[in-house]
This record gives structure tokens, sequence and C-alpha cells, in this order.
């Protein structure tokens, strides 16, 4: 199955608002995949479908299918907090919890019963690995998230996001609260990991989205105008308003 | 406008000035050689100067461009175009000197049957003709005049052809002018790539505005 994520015909609402309309779009496994578009179009709303995290806006309604490796995820059987080990979520923000880098890092783990010692060390250690942030903390793993600067904390939220070892990763604007380089190792990461991981990422920067991707979607007004590879969308656009929007035409 | 939007409209205006300049070159080295006008053909060589110095400008520009503005899709495609654009246009620049150093090695002026034969002067005035298509194309933006060159180039590859065997039955007939008979041969090779310059041109202008590449296909393909 190549096609990791699914979306057919798919459309939301918070209440009256129409705010995602008829989308469809398939992100290939171990891709990487940006959703750009101006404020509010609804690239949030759209990657929050993928782990269910819209469910409980109030008001909140969807149509149409969602599929994660062929299967629909709003199916009533399917339980979210299984949906939720195989889809991370690293949101803008870097949100620690007030714990020990160690914890964080377990946290999923944790709250799903695993106390094995051993088990648990191995995670801490190939996530931040995996995070490129074991080498500024292996000394350190008793210390408080909230001590680390905001780029190390948001490497430290991607470890806990792949922690759990999901398929899926879906990414809001990681890296725009962050400095230059910490952005570039975040960058660097989202490469590094999709040799493992289907990856979204939510971004407002073009350049990143470029540098990244390997397919871009570009929403407006909650539809989704143009999805290609994203060389294609960067070099030639089909859609007059992609053009527009990445050559800062807009509006 | 946008800081980019003003870049780029700027660039295209010097780009223009660029197109006119290498013209104004190509124009009076063509007036230098029919008038055996040596003052005019040091006045080229005077400007040459100015067109590799303006070459290199441009080029800074566009490199400015793309390290501080990170410009895409149609933009990036346009700033691209220029890059190869100018130095297709430098080239132009450098043959019209070449002409010129030709201008200044003769010593009587060109036989007015021989420029007849070589039909010299039609070749003169359909590459500059050419030019004159390409910078419009490229000013307005217009691709079916862009389109329009490939079949113009085709009169100067035809004219090309015949000055080998054009130049043999002259210089039989004056063997005198042997010097001048090569000379003008050497400059109609020379006009030819002109036209080659051009065809660049036109490619570079299609594919800036429909994105499509051109390069390496067949004349019937890329007139469509
Ligand atoms: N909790 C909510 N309740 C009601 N409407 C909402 C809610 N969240 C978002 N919306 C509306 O849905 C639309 C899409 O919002 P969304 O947050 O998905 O946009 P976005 O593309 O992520 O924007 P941004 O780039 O600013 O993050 C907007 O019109 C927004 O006002
Ligand atoms: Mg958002």
């Amino acid at each position: 199955m190549s096609q990791k994520l699914e979306a057919k015909n798919v459309n939301v609402f918070y209440d009256q608002t129409h705010v995602i309309k008829n989308v469809n779009l398939s992100v290939k496994a171990n891709s990487v995949a940006a959703f750009i578009g101006p404020s509010g179009c609804g690239k949030s709303t759209f990657l929050r479908l993928y782990n269910r995290m819209n469910d409980l806006i109030e008001g909140f309604r969807k149509e149409g299918e969602v599929l994660l490796d062929g299967k629909d995820i709003y199916a009533k059987d399917l339980r979210v907090e299984d949906l939720r080990k195989k889809v991370g979520m690293v949101f803008q923000k870097p949100n620690p919890f007030p714990k020990s880098i160690y914890e964080n890092v377990i946290y999923g783990l944790r709250i799903r019963g695993v106390n094995n010692k051993k088990l648990l060390d191995e995670t801490v250690e190939r996530s931040l690995r995996q995070a490129a942030l074991w080498e500024e903390v292996k000394d350190n793993l008793k210390k408080s998230a909230l001590a680390l600067s905001g780029g190390q904390q948001q490497r430290l939220c991607i470890a806990r996001a792949i922690a759990t070892e999901p398929s899926v990763l879906l990414m809001d604007e990681p890296a725009s609260a962050l400095d230059p380089i910490s952005s570039s190792k975040i960058e660097e990461l989202i490469y590094e990991l999709k040799t493992q991981y289907t990856i979204i990422i939510v971004t407002h920067n073009m350049q990143q989205a470029g540098r990244v991707s390997d397919t871009t979607a570009f929403f407006y007004l909650g539809e989704l105008v143009e999805y290609d590879t994203t060389k294609k969308i960067f070099m030639n656009p089909s859609d007059v308003r992609t053009q527009d929007y990445i050559t800062g035409r807009f509006g | 406008m946008s800081h980019l939007e003003v870049e780029i409209k700027n660039l295209k205006s010097e780009m223009l000035e660029m197109f006119l300049l290498v013209k104004s070159q190509l124009e009076k080295s063509k007036e230098s050689l029919v008038r055996l006008d040596k003052d005019l053909a040091r006045e080229v060589l005077v400007n040459e100067k100015r067109v590799n110095g303006f070459e290199l400008k441009l080029d800074r520009d566009c490199e400015n461009i793309i390290a501080l503005f990170n410009p895409v899709a149609i933009d990036l495609r346009f700033v691209l175009a220029c890059m190869k654009i100018n130095s297709n246009l430098e080239r132009i620049g450098d043959i019209a000197e070449g002409i010129c150093q030709f201008v200044l090695n003769i010593k009587l002026e060109p036989e007015k049957k021989l420029l007849e034969v070589t039909r010299m002067l039609e070749m003169y005035d359909t590459s500059i003709l050419i030019l004159k298509e390409v910078t419009e194309a490229f000013d307005k933006e217009d691709t079916g005049l862009a389109r329009s060159v490939f079949k113009k180039d085709e009169i100067l590859d035809e004219i090309n052809l015949n000055a080998n065997q054009a130049v043999a039955d002259f210089i039989r007939n004056n063997p005198d002018r042997i010097n001048q008979s090569l000379y003008m041969l050497s400059a109609i090779r020379k006009l030819e790539r002109v036209g080659d310059q051009c065809k660049n041109i036109a490619e570079e202008i299609i594919f800036y505005i429909e994105a499509k590449v051109l390069k390496h296909k067949s004349k019937e393909q890329k007139q469509e």
C-alpha cells in the first residue's frame, strides 16, 4: 500500500461554517507533505483530522472519509488512543510537561502502563537520538524540560511524539517560534525522519516548504486549490491563485 | 507593489537597456562594414566594454534577487531566464565587435558585387530584425512573437549555406579580393550565430512565460 493517508470528499463544518470544502488528498508513505495557505484557510483543521484532534471542538462535524493505511480512522470500532499511537503530533509552540526530560519522552508509554526500566531507558535514548537531542542532554536526563531552550524543547516534543513509534507525524508550524539554527535542525530532522515516518507539516515559510517536502498542498478558503510535487508547485504552479500566494502577490 | 516586484521590474527595464545596447552595436557594425567606416568600428569596440560591464552588473542583480528574495514560480523562472538571456546578448555584442575588427583590418571598401552575391545586407537586416523581435517579445511577454523567430532564423541558415559557393565564385573572378572575401565569409558565419543566440533568447522567453522547456526540440515541435 503506497498511499499512507487518504482523504476522500472531506468536508468540515464548525457549526454552520463550512471550513473544509470537498477535499481529496493522498499522502504516500515515507514522504513529506507540506500544507500551505493564508491564515484561516483550514490547514490546521485539516491536519487535525488525521489524529481526530478536532473531535472535541464544539460544533465540529465532518463528512467524507479519512483513511490511514486504507482503514477509516473515524470508524465506530476504532479507539482514538490506538489512532494517536500511530499518528503523533508536534505543535507550533513547544509544550513540554513540567517534568524531567526523561519523563517527557516516555510520557506516552507511562500512560499506557509501561514500567519496564530497560525498555523505557532504551526508548529515551532512541527517541532523543532520532530527534537529534541526545548529545545535548544525555548527561542531564533528570533536568526539568522547562530549563531547555525553545529549539531544544521543540526537539524534545518531537522525541516525545516518536517515542510511541507512530508511523505518521503531524507538525503544525513546528519551527515558526524558533531561531534559524534551531529551525534548520528541525528541517534536517524531518529529512532524516522521513525514512521511517510519513510526515505532514503545516508551514507559513515558503522556503521551508520548498526545502523539506516532497509534495505541497495549497489551501485557500477551505478548498484544496492545488496539490502536486513541491518542485512543480514552486517552479510552475498550475493555478494562478497558487502562484499569487507563493510569489507574495496575494490580495 | 512588493519589494520583489519592484526588483523584478527594475531588472526587466535594465535587461531592455541591454537589449537596446546590443542592438545598437549590431547596427553600427553593419554601418561600419558597409561604408568601411573605421571610426564607427572603433566606437563599437569602445562600447563593447560597456556591454561587458552591463552583463556583469545584470548577472549580479540576478544573483542578488535569488539570494535575498528567494523568488519562486514565475519570478524564479524570470530571473533564471534573464541570466541566460544576458549571456546570449553579451555574445551578440562580441559578434558585433568581431565584425568591427575585420573592418579595421580591411583596406578597401567592400565590393558592391561581393555584398550582393553573399546577400550580406539581407543577412544583416534579418539578424537585426530577429533581435528586434525577441526584444519586443521579451518586453511584451509575447510568446507568439518569440516563436516567430524560429522560422526567420531559417533565412539566416540558408544565406549562410549559400555563402561558401558565392564567395568561392567571387574569388575566382576577383583574385585580388581574396582577403576581403574571406573576411566577408567570416562575418556571415558570425551573423548566423546571432540567429542562434536569438533562438536561445526566444526559448528562454517561452520558458519563463509558459514554463515549457524547448531546448533540444525539433523546429516543428518548437513552433507548435
Ligand atoms: N475551534 C474552532 N471553532 C470554530 N471555528 C474555528 C475553530 N478553529 C478554527 N476555526 C475556523 O476554521 C477556519 C480554519 O481555521 P484553521 O485554524 O484550520 O486555519 P489555518 O489555515 O490553520 O490558519 P493559521 O495559518 O492562522 O493557523 C477559520 O475560519 C477559523 O476561524
Ligand atoms: Mg493553523
